[in-house]
Formats: C-alpha cells, structure tokens, sequence
C-alpha cells in the first residue's frame, strides 16, 4: 500500500539526498498550460502537488492565491483537475501525484465520489488544508480504504502531546509546515531551528517520510536538505506570474527553476 | 435535531464544535489549533471567573452604556395601524452600535492572555471602529482588516478608527468586502497567532468565536428582558423580534434570552440582505436556500457554486454583505426556531426613509432590513400584539450612501 510515494522517498534516500516536491495550481495560468508545467518539470520532481483552486484560501498568501484566482477565473473546475492528473499520469516520467485544497471543495463534490475520481485518475495522495487532526479521522479512514495517502500537517504551534497522536493516525508522509505562516512567507526562523523541530518529528517516528514546506526558495533549499523532502510552491507560482507579466512562456521558466533547485539539493 | 431547554444555545454543540451535529466546527490549518484551543481554555475559565464577570459588567456599564434604551414608536405605530412597535435601541450604546459587546469582551481576553496585539475585520467599519475603541481604551495595538470597497463607502468609521490609533488595511482580493477582509485578517493571525489575538466580527469563525462573540452579545436580550417585564408587568403573550442578520451576532444577541419561550409566544424574524431588485447577487444565505458549506472554519448555510467556490455577494448594506452565516442561526433555522427572509436594498432604503420620518430614531442600512420587515407585516396584525426591533446600529456611516439614494436627504 502506498508505494508510489514511498518508493519516491526511497529512491531520494538512495541518491543521498531529499525528495524535491513541488506545488503548482490547476488551471494555471490555463488547464492546457498546468499540464505542461506538471509534464515538464516531471523528470526533476519526485513527488507532484497540484492545488485544487479555492477563492477563499485562509491559509495562502500572496503568490497562490493570485495562481488560484487566475485558474478560477480561466474557468478550472474540478472534473478538468482530474482530468489534468489522469493525462498526466498518462505520461511515462510521470511521477506520484498529490492534491491539495480546502474541504469545502470536497464535501461539495462528495467525498466519496472525490475519493473515486482521485482513485480513477491515480491520484497518490491528499492534503487538505482545513481539515485538521482529529476531525480529519474519518476521512483519512476512508482514503487509507481507497490506498490513497491522507498526508497530515504539523506545525511549530503543535503540541508534542498532539505530535505523537497525529504521527500515530499519519499514513507514509507528513509534512511540517516550517513556521507560523501562510504559504509564500519569507522564511523568518534559521534553518537550525526548522531542522531542531524536524528532528523532534523524526525522533517520534524514525520511519515517516517527512517533508518539510513553507518559504522554502532557490536562496533557502540548500540549507534544509538534511529533511526526507522539500516543498516549494509559492516561489514557483510567482515565476508564473512573473513569467505572464514578461510575455515569456511560464512552462519554460518553471521547468528551468525546478532544475536549479533540483542542482541545489544534489 | 432539537434545542435543549436552560442551556445557552452557545453551549449546545457536541464535541468537536457542531451545533445540530452539522453546523460550526472548527475547520482550521493545524497552526490555528494551538492558539484557538489556549482561547476556548481561558474564555472557558473567564466566562466563571467572579472577577472577571465583574470587570466585564462594570464596562458594558460604565464604558459602553447599559442598558440601552427600549422604546415604543408611537408614530410609526400609528401610521402603519396595527401591531405595536417597539425598538430596543442598541445603537446608544458607545460606539453606535452592538459591535461594541464583543469588540470589549475580546479586548478584555487579549489583556488576560496577556497579549498586546489585537486585530479584527469589519465589513461596516463597526466591528473595526469598536475594536479600535476598546484598544485604545485598554492599552492594545490594533489593526483592521476592510475590504477596499467598504472603506469607500463607510468612510465615517473609517475615520474613526484612524483617529482612535488603528492601522486599517485594505483588502483588494475578491469582492473587496467583509468575506475578503475576514479572510485576510484569518491569514494574518496564521502568521502572528504566537503575539496576536483575534477578535471575529461576529457570531462566525471557528467555533470559539461564535460563542465569545455570542456571550457578549447576548447582553442586549439580558437587557430587554428587564425592560419588558417593566413596561408590560410580564412578558405579553404576542411578540416579534426582528433583526437583521448578517453573520448573525446582533439577532443572536437579541433573541439568546427567550429561546426557551414557545414560539407562539416570542418569535423570532431574522432578515437578510436580499441585495438590489432583481438581481442575482444577493447576501441572504438562508432565506434562499443555499447549500451547506465551509466558510472561514465553520460549516454554515453559504452562497456558493456547485464547486464549492464562495459567490460573490451585493448589498446596500455592508455589514450585511457577507456570504455565510452564524452557524447558530442554521441551527435555529432547521429547528424552525427562527424564521429567516430578507429585504432588498430598496425595501430597506425605504423603509428608513419611514422611521426617520415618523421617529426620532436614525437606524444604519443593516436595521433598516429589520424594519422593512416590520413595516410589512404591522398593517396585518391587531393592537395587542408587539413588534420590536433591534436598531442595532446607527446611520450616520451610511451618510454618502444615503445622499446618493435619497432624493432631499439632510
Ligand atoms: C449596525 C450593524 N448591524 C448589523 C450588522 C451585521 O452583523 P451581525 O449580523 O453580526 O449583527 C453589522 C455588521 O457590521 C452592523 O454594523
């Protein structure tokens, strides 16, 4: 159960060397392009998130939420998600694919037929943002039961007490959101400190893979690569936007920055 | 589904926060759920903490002015010939408005916990302005999160909050109104939650802010009680209580008292923002039927597509231009405890031109939905029965919209 990501986290470990996540938004800046973006960055990326757009996103800032708007207003919805994933998966570098959203998106869709699709269109992982421990319980039940990894999040606020019960509900990855932030923060605590509380994680289970996300850039990833795996998500979304605004083509930009951050952590 | 008898409504959700077993909760990223989890602890210790209760009683009396006035319009009454009606004035109290109970009550929370940073939304610029008043009152730094739309049309509270020494930041996502600036203001704390406390402008959020918000609010039924029993002898045998409802902390605050009376005797008349005339956009999630969903951590009635994406919403009335609503009011609703319409932007312009013509009385946009209603069905009931509603607020931010809509307005 579960081998797609974990197999993704194994092949790191051998090379000596963490996992590179990225997240990129459905839909942006169009269905077509998103696609591109995900197919040509593959061969760099271990593990794929993809967001599911929402326009009332409490936990993103700046840089996700313009990616996020844009993909809405580009007509995204969620059947074209998976549809986005299946094609992708399609391809032969593909790699495990996670999404990642806000619950409402789901409970309108229905969770169980949301658990189909992502089954149907492969979908290797969820992480849904609002949808804490204990209240995710059931529903991480019901992904575990469809072989689909629910990814918990912890952060610096959280108890050791808590710590070990969500550890103990994780599945095989759990990510640790490295400070009191919405996405696309400066980083504004020292790596040590990031790697000090990573490592209290690890120490509670050794064996969970576990990535660590949050202002993480081309500047900053080198200095994190002691984690099983590393996320970036806003630095590449602003690249899109950036990319927009020049009249240059976003799938070349991305996929030159995911390569460089890839060299980084080698 | 069913509401329990001698319990404060704010109390009767299960274990993981949901009223009805299916509205509320607290859907919040797992940074949130330290800081919400030290709130419910300390407020659940304050709200039996005798020192405290007295701290809390001696500033709704000294600072914001209870109780506030309950009066008959005798005018009003008159012309519309048939039910009598009432209003408890609310907007006496310091301020101008009920945002002043929770704005105070969360000031008072900050100070315990020993914070000295506050921050909050606000949609008609009341919840912002109370919170910059009782900052300042206690000695807090304060920012305000406002949608850029608001900030043009309630400039007078704008100022206001300016001048009591609050930083207002604009919000420019979405519509630029109340749902933005809650939004924003809830990424904010993500950010700052380790020396921040947040105050929600009223009975919505994750579930702790529905109660905090509804526990100060609550303070005006508490109030009215009094005063029926005191301008009547008893409780009369046929009332109505009519509020606006935008996130619901002003009617919950209205009603909370009397939820154990029988409905034939107290009832109860929430009144949306039904938005201009024949348009789509409207802010009225539960007189029209929208579905179930997950706002800004709470599961509630909410406008919202088939995708799960939050609708834009349009109003008169920026404090009733909201897409969700208190989770309460879902419960009272579906127990059909409460009874929930809506007024459009026209039948409440109208409807204050009719209170200010008859009554020395200058209710805001948002009351000006209750009284809509009231005008509506006064002519159609007899003498001895008692409308009242709560002028929650006061006109004088609305002073440019009303220029612009009312022919000679002064
Ligand atoms: C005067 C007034 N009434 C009503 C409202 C609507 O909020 P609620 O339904 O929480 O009372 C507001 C909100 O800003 C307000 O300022």
């Amino acid at each position: 159960m579960f081998n797609s990501i974990s197999e993704a986290f194994k092949k790191a470990k051998k090379e000596n060397r963490p996992a590179l996540l990225t997240y990129t938004v459905a839909g942006d800046s169009t269905k077509k392009k998103s696609l591109e973006i995900l197919n040509s960055i593959s061969k760099n990326v271990d593990i794929c998130e993809l967001g599911f757009p929402h326009n009332t996103p409490i936990a993103d800032g700046g840089q996700i939420q313009t990616s996020a708007y844009r993909a809405i207003k580009n007509g995204i919805k969620i059947r074209d998600i998976f549809q986005i994933v299946k094609k992708f998966k399609k391809n032969k570098y593909s790699k495990p694919l996670i999404l990642m959203g806000y619950y409402n998106m789901i409970y309108q869709y229905g969770e169980n037929k949301f658990l189909n699709d992502c089954k149907k269109s492969k979908v290797d992982g969820l992480i849904v943002v609002d949808l804490p421990w204990p209240e995710n319980k059931n529903f991480a039940k019901k992904c575990k039961k469809n072989s689909i990894s629910f990814i918990q999040l912890l952060s610096p606020t959280t108890s050791k007490a808590r710590l070990k019960k969500i550890i103990k509900d994780s599945h095989n990855m759990i990510y640790y959101i490295s400070m009191l932030s919405t996405t696309g923060g400066k980083l504004k605590v020292s790596p040590k400190k990031i790697l000090f509380n990573y490592n209290e994680i690890k120490k509670i289970s050794p064996k969970k893979n576990c990535v660590i996300g949050f202002g993480i850039t081309e500047k900053t990833i080198d200095k994190l690569k002691k984690a099983d795996g590393l996320v970036v998500g806003s630095a590449i979304c602003k690249e899109i936007t950036r990319s927009l605004k020049n009249r240059q083509n976003p799938v070349i930009n991305v996929s030159k920055m995911v390569t460089k951050l890839k060299n980084k952590i080698l | 589904m069913k509401i329990k008898k001698r319990i404060p409504l704010i109390d009767q959700h299960d274990k993981l926060g949901f009223w009805g077993g299916k509205f509320g909760g607290s859907y919040i990223p797992e940074t949130l759920k330290k800081p919400v989890d030290d709130l419910t602890k300390k407020f659940s210790k304050l709200r039996n903490n005798k020192s405290f209760l007295k701290k809390k009683d001696y500033y709704f009396k000294n600072y914001i002015g209870s109780p506030t006035p309950f009066v008959k319009l005798e005018n009003l009454s008159k012309h519309l010939g048939g039910a009598q009606i009432w209003a408890k004035v609310v907007s006496e109290a310091n301020g101008g408005a009920h945002k002043i109970y929770n704005a105070t009550v969360h000031a008072l929370i900050c100070k315990s916990m020993g914070k000295k940073y506050i921050v909050g939304d606000t949609g008609a610029g009341y919840a912002g302005k109370m919170l910059s008043m009782a900052a300042k009152k206690f000695g807090l730094k304060c920012k305000i999160f406002m949608g850029a739309k608001d900030i043009k049309r309630q400039k007078p509270n704008c100022d206001a909050m300016r001048k009591n020494g609050a930083e207002i930041v604009p919000v420019y996502t979405g519509s630029q109104t109340l749902v933005d600036a809650v939004s924003e203001c809830m990424r904010y704390w993500v950010s700052n939650c380790d020396t921040t406390h947040m105050c929600v402008g009223s009975t919505v959020g994750p579930n702790i802010f529905v109660k905090v918000c509804g526990w100060s609010t609550s303070q005006i039924s508490k109030e009215l009680k009094v005063q029926i029993k005191e301008e009547f002898g008893k409780i009369p045998k046929k009332i109505k209580l009519i509020n606006c409802v935008g996130g619901g902390s002003s009617a919950y605050g209205f009603w909370s008292e009397f939820v154990d009376f029988p409905k034939s005797q107290i009832e109860f008349i929430g009144v949306e923002a039904g938005g201009p005339k024949h348009s789509k956009l409207h802010a009225a999630p539960l007189s029209r039927g929208a579905k179930l969903g997950i706002l800004h951590g709470a599961a509630s009635y909410v406008c919202q597509n088939n995708d799960g994406q939050i609708n834009e919403t349009e109003s008169i009335s920026a404090g009733l231009d909201y897409p969700g609503v208190s989770p309460i009011h879902c419960f009272l609703k579906d127990t059909k405890r409460a009874k929930y319409t809506y007024a459009t932007d026209e039948e409440a312009l109208s409807a204050y031109k009719l209170v200010t013509k008859y009554e020395k009385l200058n209710p805001s946009l948002e009351p000006s939905h209750a009284f809509a209603e009231a005008i509506k069905i006064a002519q159609n009931l007899n003498k001895d029965e008692i409308i009242i509603v709560n002028s929650c607020g006061d006109a004088k931010k609305d002073r440019d919209i009303l220029k612009k809509r009312i022919k000679n307005y002064v």
